[in-house]
């Protein structure tokens, strides 16, 4: 849902400033997502930021220029402070985004956060029925819980944000689940196929749709829009298709170190959420000013432009559109981060995403196969 | 589709106008995006408080700007196009 237009300059020549900033404040989470996109041994992770670091994060993004703040996690809503950040983050300007499962949510907290300043909501759904989405989310209560704060949200006059991640086992429930968020009264649904890092990777033949069951899904989204459109319904319906079907790479990021600046519950800056998965080192809030990590660090200058790529990106002419596509997907296919993204049908190593298609194709896993995000299967990952 | 100079134009549930020095600009924020608004539509938006209708509006963009002559049909295209890009409302 970016609308970005032409892009400002910074402090530094060719460098713009950080537009959006995302707070994760914590890996904490009451579900188990399967497709999670926090790192696979985040039951390692160090100390948590405190409240006061926390501001002083969203002060020097905003002195930068930072205009959209997310809140997201894990689950924000376990950490205690989040109506103290919350009320920091509007008296600087931000336009305050909460993404959160809805878990832990009451209505008192809704209204308590918008009196604080919160503009936006957005509760992520595992599914439109109370039985697959609560299969998804390793959670038996976990459906009611999100229709009723998704009610409470709308109550309290915030835009309604509706989120879902699509992947082989609702991708058949489109109908379904655009028709509950019509009867919720969303305005705008976000219906995200899943992208393969963190968790959703290491499951990635479990969760992806075959390519029959994605052109059906397309079709019916499209028709959807078309009944909203006439009805002068003003829901506003965003798929996003996974890019293992694109023969070119996604924008990632609209480019490394462009737009975007996560700072991970630790501390740890990062140009996009699942970077922390590179062999690269990246510097800590805790360490460093936000200023000197944008303009200066290592970790944030070594995609920026193009002198690092290698063919075929590099004397590739559609190099400014796709920046080589995505570093993280790089890396997780072919063990080299500096590669064109094998979405890329150019790039030596596409067999391996035919190969994932294909797989997708024949894929019988079932729900129960999936590798569960939770703390023992998180330990797994960093002792093995 | 025109708009009547009796309509209030109000900003969508949501959405917030203001001026980010950093960009030197005023935007239009909403959940997850910014739209950069060019000088005229800055200067339409801002005078959008769910108050004034669309004639005010025109009034008071035509004493700031007395060189510009009439600015009624700008400014009910512009916010024309605004209501159909759902960043406002008009009643
Ligand atoms: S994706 Fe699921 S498990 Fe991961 S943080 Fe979000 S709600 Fe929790
Ligand atoms: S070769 Fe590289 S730059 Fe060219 S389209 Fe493919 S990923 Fe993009």
């Amino acid at each position: 849902m970016t609308g970005y237009h032409a892009m400002p300059s910074g402090d530094r020549p060719g460098i713009g400033p950080p537009l959006w900033l995302l707070a994760e404040l914590t890996y904490r989470c009451p579900l188990q997502c399967p497709y999670c996109s926090n790192p696979l041994d985040f039951a390692q992770t160090e100390q948590e930021l405190t409240t006061q670091e926390w501001v002083k994060v969203l002060r020097q993004g905003r002195e930068m220029g930072a205009a959209q703040l997310g809140f997201s996690g894990g689950e924000p809503l376990v950490r205690q402070d989040l109506p103290e950040l919350i009320a920091e983050a509007r008296q600087l300007g931000y336009y305050t985004n909460l993404i959160t499962s809805g878990l832990g949510l009451t209505e008192a907290k809704v209204n308590a956060f918008r009196d604080a300043g919160l503009d936006h909501i957005q509760v992520s759904f595992q599914a439109s029925d109370p039985e697959l989405n609560n299969a998804v989310a390793g959670s038996r209560k976990a459906f009611d819980q999100k229709l009723a704060m998704a009610r409470a949200v709308k109550e309290a006059g915030y835009p309604m944000v509706l989120n879902f991640v699509i992947h082989r086992h609702n991708i058949h429930q489109m109908d379904d689940i655009i028709s509950l968020c019509e009867r919720l009264g969303a305005d705008y649904v976000e219906l995200a196929t899943c992208q393969y890092y963190g968790w959703a990777f290491e499951n990635r033949e479990g969760l992806m749709p075959s390519r029959s069951q994605l052109e059906r899904a397309e079709a019916e989204v499209n028709s959807y829009r078309k009944r909203l459109t006439a009805s002068g319904s003003a829901m506003k319906l965003i798929f996003v298709t996974p890019d293992y079907y694109e023969e070119r790479p996604k924008a990632c990021m609209n480019g490394w170190g462009s737009l975007f600046l996560t700072v991970a519950p630790d501390g740890t800056a990062l140009p996009c959420h699942s970077a922390r998965l590179l062999p690269i080192e990246f510097p800590n809030v805790r360490e460093s000013s936000l200023h000197s990590i944008w303009y200066d660090s290592p970790g944030f200058n070594h995609y920026r432009g193009d002198s690092w790529m290698p063919e075929p990106c590099r004397s590739c002419d559609e190099k400014d559109k796709d920046f080589g596509g995505c570093r993280c997907q790089a890396y997780l296919l072919t063990g080299n981060a500096d590669n064109a993204d094998p979405v890329c049908s150019k790039s030596p190593h596409h067999d391996r995403i035919l190969a994932a298609r294909k797989a997708a194709d024949h894929a019988t896993a079932g729900l129960e196969e999936l590798t569960y995000r939770n703390a023992d299967n998180s330990r797994l990952f960093f002792r093995g | 589709m025109a708009v009547s100079l009796k309509q209030v134009p109000r900003l969508r549930p949501g959405f917030r106008f203001q001026w980010e020095p950093a960009q030197n600009t005023h935007v239009l924020l909403y959940p997850e995006g910014m739209v950069r608004l060019n000088d005229s539509a800055g200067a339409v938006l801002k005078e959008v408080n769910g108050q004034r209708n669309v004639a005010d509006i025109v009034a008071i963009l035509e004493q700031q700007f007395p060189d510009a002559g009439s600015l009624e049909n700008d400014v009910s295209e512009f916010l024309n196009d605004a209501e159909q890009q759902h960043w406002i409302m008009l009643t």
